[in-house]
């Protein structure tokens, strides 16, 4: 671990990506440091898009330019087969029922329910292409920051500001400060970008990134495919950051090409000429770099009730001094999580795994999980769930004869949604049950009321499922 | 939105760090899909002595007969972190929040803050401490005064703290004024980046 802050006299010209990307959507300075900036996607989902809808319709206001705004329905909708508009969510059908009129007559493309495009927000933008390199991209959503892993400035906001940019097609952002990630060292089996995050907010803590745009980079970064990347970002929202992002390459324009929304022919030649100098320039000066420097990464689980809270899965529930925390935070974690200092993490016996949410339920997670699972069977007593992130992801499993492999493992195989990432008075996995969630917060509740939430990797989730604690996945590869 | 310029109130602490916004408007109580009505889940998870039920747990701050007609809340760091959930800021404000002293925000909360005349202040965690440590003391007598022009806060024995905050977002608390408006009026400036921009990144832009 090492952290250096660099001077700024090196390189005027020298731009970092994040830098390239706010220069070219600058669309006017405001003073005092605050520019309007254009925005070039908006998405919204069913719990917050009727609000903002909504509050524009009675303000008479139209939006801009509604070819260049997506709604999905995942949050609270049902994810049992059969599903409608019904939805365990109190309240919910009527806003779900409100959200597809309000789509409908602002004339803004929505993936509905039973749609084929349906899923989690930032699972099916990138599978439709919808998020770009270069864009700026916003929704009501915190994990917008996933999507940065196409070289995109995409981060959360509220329903206000997304009234916004809906209405005038731009929001008045300051421009944050820039920070670079650098993690090198190998991803040994058994370990996935989850590991990679967990270990970043562990070392930095939950505030560590407060303030800054986070440029991931350096080895471990590079080798992660697309997927995986989408994973890193995810939790950048977990780490304070204002997002994240990763320079676009190879592998996010070959996953790109023909998508819905990607630009095709003449365009695309286009398109990927300027995507091509979406880089930090080599002498770019960051305001803050961080190096996570390993031989190896390990496979991480979370033993409280922050993402910091995180320890290698062969470790122990630190004491007070290891943890990292203020003595307040600590003893409460301990308590809400009901466990001792000192216990092996691999003791904890689970009552839970749930496979699922825009951090990890991607093919490439279920791919990684059913390996574990192939021929295992969940341990007795553990309800175990898979949720796929998207309609697509579903169908591709299933084709793949991945929903086989986790049904007759004793997994519950959904359609997709945000499910039970997060309690909204739906499904939940109960009062003070124990889980392995390869979801990106464990904070008190978060589950449903008292549940007691590890997050792990997809793959940790499958292992421990089937031990019926928690468990090093690399004892179970073949 | 409401104009802020200067408010002398009650203020109570509740300084745990990390509180996110699921603490503060659990998503149990978003029933409505509303942007009000959500005064009486605010902080539901502590305020209440059951999940779901409405019976005060007399040993929650806000619950205390001393801290009625509060109006500032003193918070730990990374307050509001977690969901991007505005109903959040709508609760506080709704509940009569008119400013959170912490030593640091979430980014989104913060933004969300800004957008619906409550006053983000940051101050360091010694300074939200000590400060209270006098509120607690007698908080009907000991307000604290937020001063926005000065951008200051002033205890009750005439103790300033300075804090920053953007000129922009201190225009906007001051003004009350709404954002949209306000951006229309560059409607010349969106315009002609959006014409050089289709020249320049014509795939950006979509067929209906
Ligand atoms: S999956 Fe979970 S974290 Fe992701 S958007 Fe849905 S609720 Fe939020």
């Amino acid at each position: 671990m090492q952290e250096a802050r660099i001077n700024t006299h090196a390189g005027a010209a020298a731009r970092t990506l994040f830098d390239k990307i706010w220069a070219d959507h600058v669309v006017a300075e405001l003073g005092g440091g605050t520019s309007l900036i254009a925005i070039d996607r908006v998405i919204l989902h069913e719990r917050t898009g009727a609000i903002a809808l909504r509050e524009l319709a009675q303000a008479g206001r139209p939006i801009a330019d509604p070819a260049r705004a997506f709604c999905t329905m995942d949050h609270i909708v049902e994810t049992l087969p059969g599903r409608a508009d019904a939805t365990r969510v109190p309240g919910g059908e009527a806003l779900i029922k409100e959200t597809r009129e309000r789509a409908k007559a602002a004339g803004i493309r929505l993936f509905d329910i039973n749609a084929p495009e349906q899923g989690i927000v930032h699972v099916i933008s990138p599978e439709l292409g919808i998020v770009l390199p270069g864009v700026t991209l916003v929704c009501p959503d915190s994990h917008t920051c996933t999507q940065g892993a196409f070289g995109a400035f995409a981060w959360g906001i509220g329903t206000t500001e997304a009234e916004h940019a809906l209405a005038t097609g731009t929001l008045r952002v300051r421009k944050p400060k820039t920070m670079r990630v650098t993690f090198e060292g190998k991803l040994g089996p058994g370990v996935s970008a989850k590991d990679l995050s967990l270990t970043l907010i562990s070392t930095y803590g939950s505030a560590g990134g407060n303030g800054y745009v986070v440029e991931f980079a350096g080895s471990a970064v590079s080798e992660l495919d697309v997927e995986g990347r989408l994973t890193l970002c995810n939790m950048a929202t977990e780490f304070s950051a204002v997002t994240g992002l990763i320079a676009p390459d190879e592998k996010i324009f070959d996953y790109l090409k023909g998508r819905r929304f990607a630009p095709q022919g003449e365009l695309w030649e286009r398109a990927l000429s300027y995507w091509r100098t979406l880089q930090s320039d080599p002498d770019a000066v960051f305001d803050r770099e961080l190096t996570l420097q390993r031989d190896e990464f390990v496979p991480m689980i979370t033993w409280g009730t922050s993402p910091q809270h995180a320890v290698p899965v062969t470790g122990r529930v630190p004491s007070f001094e290891e943890s990292g925390a203020t003595r307040e935070a600590y003893e409460r974690a301990l308590k809400y999580m009901g466990i001792e200092p000192g216990t092996p993490m691999s003791s904890l016996k689970i009552n839970g795994a749930f496979i699922g949410s825009c951090t990890n339920s991607r093919i490439s997670d279920l791919r990684r999980a059913a390996a574990v699972l192939r021929g295992r069977r969940v341990a007795p007593g553990v309800r175990a769930i898979c949720v796929p992130g998207s309609q697509s992801v579903k169908r591709q499993a299933e084709a793949e004869g991945l929903d086989r492999i986790f049904r007759e493992a004793g997994f519950e195989w959904r359609e997709s949604g945000c499910s039970m990432c997060f309690f909204a008075g739906g499904e939940s996995f109960g009062f003070q049950e124990r889980v392995v969630s390869s979801t990106n917060r464990n904070f008190e509740s978060r589950q449903g009321p008292q549940t007691r939430t590890h997050i792990a990797s997809p793959e940790t989730v499958a292992a421990s499922a089937v031990a019926g604690h928690i468990a090093d996945v690399r004892t179970m590869l073949g | 939105m409401e104009k802020f310029e200067r408010l002398t109130a009650v203020a109570a602490p509740l300084l745990h760090a990390n509180i996110d916004t699921d603490i503060i408007i659990p998503s149990r109580e978003m029933k409505s899909g509303k942007k009000t009505g959500l005064a009486e889940g605010l902080f539901a998870g502590w305020r209440y002595t059951q999940i779901g039920g409405r019976e005060p747990n007399p040993k929650f701050v806000l619950n205390k007969p001393e801290y009625r007609n509060v109006r500032i809340l003193l918070a730990g760091e990374n307050f509001g972190c977690g969901s991007s959930r505005e109903h959040a800021v709508w609760a506080l404000h709704e509940y009569g929040f008119r400013s959170v002293i912490a030593p640091s925000f979430s980014p989104i909360f913060y933004n969300n803050c800004i957008r619906n005349g409550i006053v983000p202040v940051r101050l360091p965690e010694g300074v939200v401490r000590a400060l209270a440590g006098k509120v607690e003391q007698a908080p009907q007598d000991h307000k604290l005064t937020i001063d926005l022009p000065a951008q200051e806060v002033i205890a009750h024995d005439g103790e300033r703290h300075r804090f920053e905050i953007d000129e922009h977002h201190k225009e906007m608390l001051l003004s009350g004024l709404d954002e949209i408006d306000l951006t229309l009026t560059k409607k010349a400036s969106i315009d002609a980046y959006l014409a050089a921009d289709r020249a320049r990144r014509p795939w950006i832009y979509l067929e209906p």
